[in-house]
């Protein structure tokens, strides 16, 4: 450790190195690792301390959140700490054992005794995140049984709602009254359990995460080409341009970055629906008819063509960053050697720029695949994307849980892609700026 | 080499002018000959042009006036890549995320070449430059002289008639920047190509060069061979230019063919030969090399005209000294003699007289 910190470390220790053997030490007598180790230790504590405040922080609003809300992904005790009774019967029964009296006692037991701590709602939410529908069953079972249930029990809850045979709602209940559940991620890739407790797909009108997934990425994709489409060349102007003419240019790049993320989305409104400037001058040019105006936004054209504009900075500094670097002797001397230019641009002033093309589509992509606001504002509906839904499920359905899983689902294909990339190019070929 | 240059016009710059804002000329009117297997170098303070004329015979500046020709056809609106000319430039620019092979297969690979007679070559080349082992590093890994090399060998291995030098060892230490003018001269001896090299550093232009043309504003000063332009400069910039120079200023106070005689400020007398000088009364600044200079009656030709000098300091660089004198009102006038066996040593504060051959003082313009 203390080597690593001290680059001196080595090339102290090898030019002392006088001794023929054993460990090396100073003048006085000490092991020369311990008295570098003292010696450096006080920069080192001050150096820590430094970072302390921010280390805290990220810690403390951060770190800790993050650790929570995943944890909910595969944790909701809705059902099993409000249904002791049947959750204890599930334990002690596994699954090829059909639900005897006792089972329909415990149910009927918990159902009162929820109904008394009105908790009966969190343990239908529970349910009918597995069962759609079911909600209401706890909630109106839980009315009626207030008065306790007469045995035999089995035939007073089917009285009560012939819901409750359903063999599906029984396995659902058995998955719930573990804490702990995989279900949510099941949910999340368009998977569920069914009455056996094996891994279905989901009925095909519910399978939206998953197409929704693949939206996100593609249109990512998309974003990250079109940013290095139009950010290529301007990069590039911007790292040749004498500097006076650069710094104005590098003021028009950075001018989305000082302006407000919704004022620049209404502008794109403003320019792109169907009777906005774009369409007007495009019917009084004559390209189309009044009545074939474009559907340009709240679709996915929308999204990509907004957040290809807000992200477009993020593409543009890296890659001004390494071109800045590149020293335009390389592209003469390829052209001396006989090379096009466009030859010349290819096999030489390219590569060059790749650790800020690397580091720039990165960027994008990541910050595109998490995009919210964007997407809400002008996606309409075949330009949402999964983190619209990962919205919905936090502030509409407060099915916390399936936010989780997906926000967990979508962490992970981050993290792979960053493992690729690394793979690929080398996350030190990144260069930010 | 011997170089018959008048009549063998290789690369020619034919009246040629460059302007970069339209306001100012960078080139002035530059009328220049290379001849086929010549070592020509362009010497001359930042600024004078001569990087300007190297990039437009390259190709990556265009001629505002004038005609580049290169083996008898005009190459003005060549590009740099039809123009088949070997350039080594002054950062070495090797290709960073090539290997030294790959870098040297570049040139090869954009003319097509299959892929054994490319192997062949850059064996070659690199033998060339001694640097076959050395294939398979990147360039970052080789030292600022390993760089050169491989430079000199990319830019010599596609068989370029013609190779531009730009201050190619500008950023190496003096030691190694001595053996790489020795080895880049060898390398033209052995291969008869044409060099072109630009450089501000007159040492490297005397020791390789077989002509050098001096600029300065735009214009060539003075084009001739290195023992010429150091003995016989035809101006003061070049006098002042190409090493060290004492420069009296006087008057033409007699003119008699190959002879003149300057009065100097303080009324002495010195011996001159007259170079650009018309007529007497003229003003003139005399040059004179500081190791022509002699203090001794018997090296001195029967006759000379001596002037008195006061010794103001005397520096021990080991196999000369180099005395600093008061003449004329000057105390900046230079005196190198040789530190032989027995050599009269000179103290500070001493007077002696000092003279020379009048075929080693020189009357050029004034300054």
């Amino acid at each position: 450790m203390a080597n690593a910190l001290d680059p001196h470390a080595a090339s102290a220790t090898k030019a002392s190195g006088l001794a023929p053997s054993g460990p090396l030490t100073t003048a006085d007598g000490q092991p020369l690792t311990r008295a570098l180790a003292r010696s450096s230790r006080r920069a080192r504590r001050r150096a820590l301390l430094l970072v302390l405040p921010l280390l805290l922080f990220i810690l403390i609003t951060f770190v800790f959140p993050i650790g929570q809300m995943l944890q909910r992904s595969v944790k909701n005790d809705g059902f099993s700490a409000n249904m002791p009774q049947l959750s204890a019967w599930f334990d002690a029964n596994d699954r090829s054992v059909e639900p005897d009296e006792a089972a329909w006692g415990a149910l009927a037991a918990d159902l009162q005794a929820a109904a008394e701590a009105r908790t009966i709602g969190v343990v239908g939410t529970r349910i009918n995140y597995d069962v759609p529908g079911t909600r209401s069953l706890f909630t109106s079972a839980g009315r009626k049984v207030k008065d306790g249930v007469e045995p035999p029990f089995r035939a007073a809850m089917l009285e009560l709602d012939e819901k409750w045979g359903d063999p599906k709602l029984w396995s659902a209940m058995r998955e719930a009254s573990s804490p702990y559940t995989g279900n949510f991620y099941l949910a999340a890739i368009d998977r569920a359990r069914d009455e056996n407790g094996s891994i279905v797909q989901a009925p095909e009108q519910q399978r939206i995460y998953v197409k929704l997934f693949m939206r996100t990425f593609w249109l990512s994709f998309v974003i990250t080409c079109t940013t290095f489409l139009l950010g290529f060349p301007i990069a590039h102007l911007l790292a040749t341009l004498p500097t006076r003419k650069s710094n104005l240019l590098m003021i028009l790049v950075l001018l989305p970055f000082w302006t407000s993320l919704l004022v620049r989305t209404t502008a794109w409104m403003v320019l792109l629906q169907q009777q906005g400037v774009v369409n007007d001058i495009l019917v009084w040019l004559g390209v189309i008819n009044d009545n074939q105006r474009l559907q340009m936004i709240f679709n996915q054209t929308g999204t990509i063509v907004a957040m290809t504009h807000i992200l477009l900075p993020f593409m543009i500094l890296p890659l001004y960053s390494v071109m800045r670097t590149i020293n335009p002797s390389y592209v003469r001397a390829a052209r001396s050697l006989g090379a096009t230019s466009w030859t010349a641009f290819r096999r030489i002033y390219f590569p060059q720029t790749l650790p800020g093309l690397g580091a720039g589509a990165l960027l994008v992509f990541i910050l595109a695949v998490g995009y919210y606001i964007t997407p809400a504002l002008v996606g309409g509906s075949s330009g949402q994307l999964i983190s619209n839904m990962i919205a919905m499920h936090m502030t509409q359905t407060l099915n916390w849980s399936m936010a989780a899983a997906l926000a967990a689902l979508l962490l992970g294909g981050v993290l792979i892609l960053y493992w690729v990339y690394d793979r690929l190019v080398g996350i030190d070929n990144l260069k930010l700026g | 080499m011997a170089i018959t240059a008048d009549n063998d016009a290789f690369v020619v710059f034919d009246h040629v002018q460059k302007s970069y804002d339209g306001q100012t000329l960078v080139v002035k009117d530059l009328n220049l000959t290379i001849g086929k297997g010549e070592f020509l170098t362009m010497l001359g303070p930042s600024g004078s042009g001569k990087t300007t004329c190297l990039m437009m015979l390259a190709g990556f500046e265009t001629a505002t006036h004038g005609e580049i020709r290169l083996n008898g056809k005009n190459i003005n609106d060549v590009p740099p890549h039809k123009r088949g000319i070997g350039m080594v430039f002054q950062s070495y620019a090797l290709f960073p995320h090539m290997t030294v092979g790959e870098n040297l297969s570049f040139p090869l690979e954009v003319r097509g070449m299959n892929s054994s007679e490319r192997n062949t070559r850059i064996a070659r080349a690199l033998d060339m430059v001694q640097m076959s082992k050395f294939a398979n590093r990147r360039p970052a890994q080789l030292s600022g002289g390993q760089q050169q090399r491989i430079a000199l060998a990319r830019a010599l291995v596609f068989d370029p008639e013609l190779v531009l030098m730009d201050e190619p060892l500008g950023a190496l230490d003096k030691q190694l920047r001595e053996h790489m003018q020795y080895e880049i001269k060898a390398l033209h001896d052995r291969l008869g190509i044409t060099v072109v090299y630009v450089t501000h550093d007159q040492g490297e232009a005397l020791t390789m060069s077989d002509r050098i043309a001096v600029f300065n504003d735009g214009r060539i000063q003075q084009l001739a061979p290195p023992p010429v332009l150091y003995e016989q400069p035809e101006n003061s910039f070049v006098a002042g230019f190409i090493g060290e120079n004492n420069a009296l200023r006087g008057k033409i106070e007699q003119l008699q063919g190959t002879k003149a005689l300057v009065r100097l400020g303080n009324g002495d007398l010195i011996d001159a030969t007259p170079v650009n000088i018309r007529e007497t009364g003229q003003t003139t600044t005399v040059s004179i090399r500081p190791e022509r200079v002699e203090f001794k009656p018997d090296l001195m030709p029967a006759g000379a005209h001596t002037l008195e000098a006061e010794v103001k300091d005397v520096v021990y660089m080991g196999d000369i000294l180099r005395a600093r004198l008061k003449v004329a009102g000057q105390d900046d006038f230079v005196m190198k003699y040789r530190n032989t066996l027995g050599q009269v040593k000179l103290t500070p504060g001493e007077t002696i007289r000092i003279g020379w051959h009048p075929e080693d003082a020189r009357a050029l313009d004034p300054v």
